[in-house]
């Protein structure tokens, strides 16, 4: 992998912050965007705009191919069977909601399980303390050990019976666990539980197969791997999706309209209702060629090769803690002794240096680790070794400057 | 920028009172106790008040944050001890008015905050203690 010559295609990383060349370590809060992405988008606009699966007209037909021909390459990308499964969202969270909202709510009783994990993003966890307060059924919790990782043994008791959903997240965005989702989803599929993956910081990041993990959900958005922001998926299994009801109503996504009724349009337009996000999904489609050319195993492979050396050479930061297993995807959250995250980000950003401070979106992990709130350095395939270096420094001199103003 | 522009966000001062906070602690007996956090850092803050006859008799608060919350708000509680309620409500907007760069001038340690203005970023942690204050008022 080529790093300086995929570094040239991100316009965004030519620049300087606070006088310093940009040192960006926030990807998973969002990722940069290469030429590509954003020459799709707005080509989109310049050349085939227009609304889709309706227009007889020449440019409603260009949008329409270029937004199912975008369908496809995702379904390509995570190896789902068919492009139905392969419904178009705003992101991540409004995923994981359809399914909380649609599954969860028509399928959940009193006496039911919903079995998560306290590594969950908030968009993996309040869509699900929701779904168990409306139905009556229990939110139950799969312990997480000393390491940050969950054990299979742990899982296999967590799941019993009456489990009818487990939600787990593909990586950890605060611990950079990767969670053994293929081992949990037979677990669950054994005790008749429907398993969902939260995969916003797996898909962009690694090679992810919905068949072999065989998950019954997966969820993701697009502005984690390189697409623009507003467009993520939901992957569901045919059998399932063609049994649950939309969540939202309106054009798009209808059959026939009658005055007191209607039926719905087949799979997957049954759930993208309104115009959908036409561009977003281009973009997307953009970036997924974009990792293709690369290849995601090669993504993943550098990536632990940035998160190994980091780890490495943070630990020599006398009075760092750095939160998570040895074995972890490309990101690494710490803490500084007697320096709070945030004034340790704001030193960095003096430096030019973006990384992320606060709770990370999952507050009940931040009172497992017994802390209110970390720093975060998160990596993607545009990072150098260089950039670690750069921030080693950068929280050298958070120490001193630190050391000097408490004196 | 420097790191030496920092400066003019983390003054002496500042750093004294994250330090040594005042005030940090709780109030025995009747106090009126509000709980604030920022949900977008995990920033929070207990503020204990004890007003009679619409004086701030007493003030203290505990909680869990960076620097310039905890500094804001052992400043507030020490300047808006003895002063009435709608005196430190005032000081409240002037302090609000402050971050937002406006000409606000504060005859204790609070000015050392003027520079916070600067850094969008860090306003919402300067703000913390005063927005648990006046909701302290509302209620």
């Amino acid at each position: 992998m080529d790093v300086a010559a995929i570094r040239q295609l991100f316009p965004a990383l030519h620049q300087e912050v606070n006088g310093n060349p940009l040192v960006y370590l926030d990807s998973s809060a969002t990722s940069q965007k290469p030429q590509q992405v954003i020459d799709a988008v707005k080509n989109y606009y310049e050349h085939d705009n227009s609304n889709v699966h309706r227009g007889v007209h020449t440019l409603g037909n260009r949008a329409t191919e270029a937004y199912e021909g975008a369908r496809e390459k995702v379904r390509r990308f995570i190896h789902a069977k068919s492009a139905a499964e392969i419904i178009f969202t705003r992101g991540t969270t409004t995923s994981i909601n359809t399914v909380a909202y649609s599954y969860a709510r028509a399928n959940l009783q009193a006496g039911d399980e919903i079995v998560i994990t306290p590594m969950e993003h908030h968009s993996n966890l309040i869509p699900w303390q929701q779904a168990a307060k409306a139905t009556g059924a229990e939110l139950k919790y799969i312990p997480l050990q000393d390491d940050g990782t969950i054990s299979l043994a742990d899982a296999k008791a967590t799941i019993t019976e009456n489990t009818k959903i487990v939600a787990v997240t593909h990586v950890s965005n605060v611990l950079g666990t990767i969670n053994p989702v293929k081992e949990i989803t037979k677990f669950a599929h054994e005790q008749g539980a429907v398993m969902l993956v939260d995969g916003a910081q797996g898909a962009p990041h690694m090679k992810v197969d919905v068949q072999e993990i065989d998950c019954d959900f997966y969820a993701f958005s697009g502005h984690k791997m390189l697409g623009p922001t507003g467009i993520g998926v939901l992957y569901g299994k045919r059998d399932l999706l063609e049994n649950m009801e939309p969540v939202e109503f309106g054009g798009e996504m209808i059959d026939f309209v009658n005055l007191y009724d209607s039926t719905w349009k087949e799979l997957p337009w049954k759930f993208e209702g309104g115009t959908p996000i036409i561009a977003g999904a281009i973009g997307l489609g953009a970036a997924i060629d974009f990792l293709n050319d690369i290849g995601m195993d090669e993504v993943h492979q550098y990536e632990e090769k940035l998160v190994h050396y980091a780890i490495d050479k943070l630990q020599t930061v006398e009075g760092i803690t750095i939160y998570g297993p040895k074995e972890r995807a490309g990101l690494v959250t710490f803490n500084l002794e007697d320096v709070h995250p945030h004034d340790a980000a704001t030193v960095l950003d003096a430096e030019g240096i973006a990384v992320r401070a606060g709770h990370h979106c999952a507050q009940p992990l931040m009172k497992e680790l017994g802390v209110n709130a970390t720093a975060r350095a998160s990596f993607y395939l545009y990072n150098t070794l260089e950039d670690v270096d750069k921030l080693t420094e950068g929280l050298l001199k958070t120490k001193e400057y630190f050391g000097n103003v408490f004196k | 920028m420097s790191l030496n522009n920092l400066d003019m966000l983390y003054r002496q001062v500042i750093m004294d009172h994250y330090k040594n906070p005042k005030n940090k602690g709780t109030i025995d007996g009747d106090a009126l106790t509000i709980d604030m956090n920022n949900p977008t850092c995990g920033d929070r803050i207990q503020l204990q008040l004890q007003v009679k006859d619409g004086v701030v008799e007493d003030a203290k608060f505990t909680g869990d944050g960076c620097s310039i919350s905890m500094s804001s708000a052992s400043m507030m509680t020490q300047a808006i001890k003895g002063k009435s309620i709608s005196e430190a409500l005032h000081m409240s907007e002037s302090f609000s008015n402050m971050m937002l760069g406006e000409d606000e001038h504060f005859d204790d340690d609070i000015q050392a905050l003027q520079g916070v203005s600067k850094f969008p970023a860090r306003i919402k942690c300067a703000t913390l203690a005063w927005k648990a204050l006046e909701k302290a008022v509302k209620s």
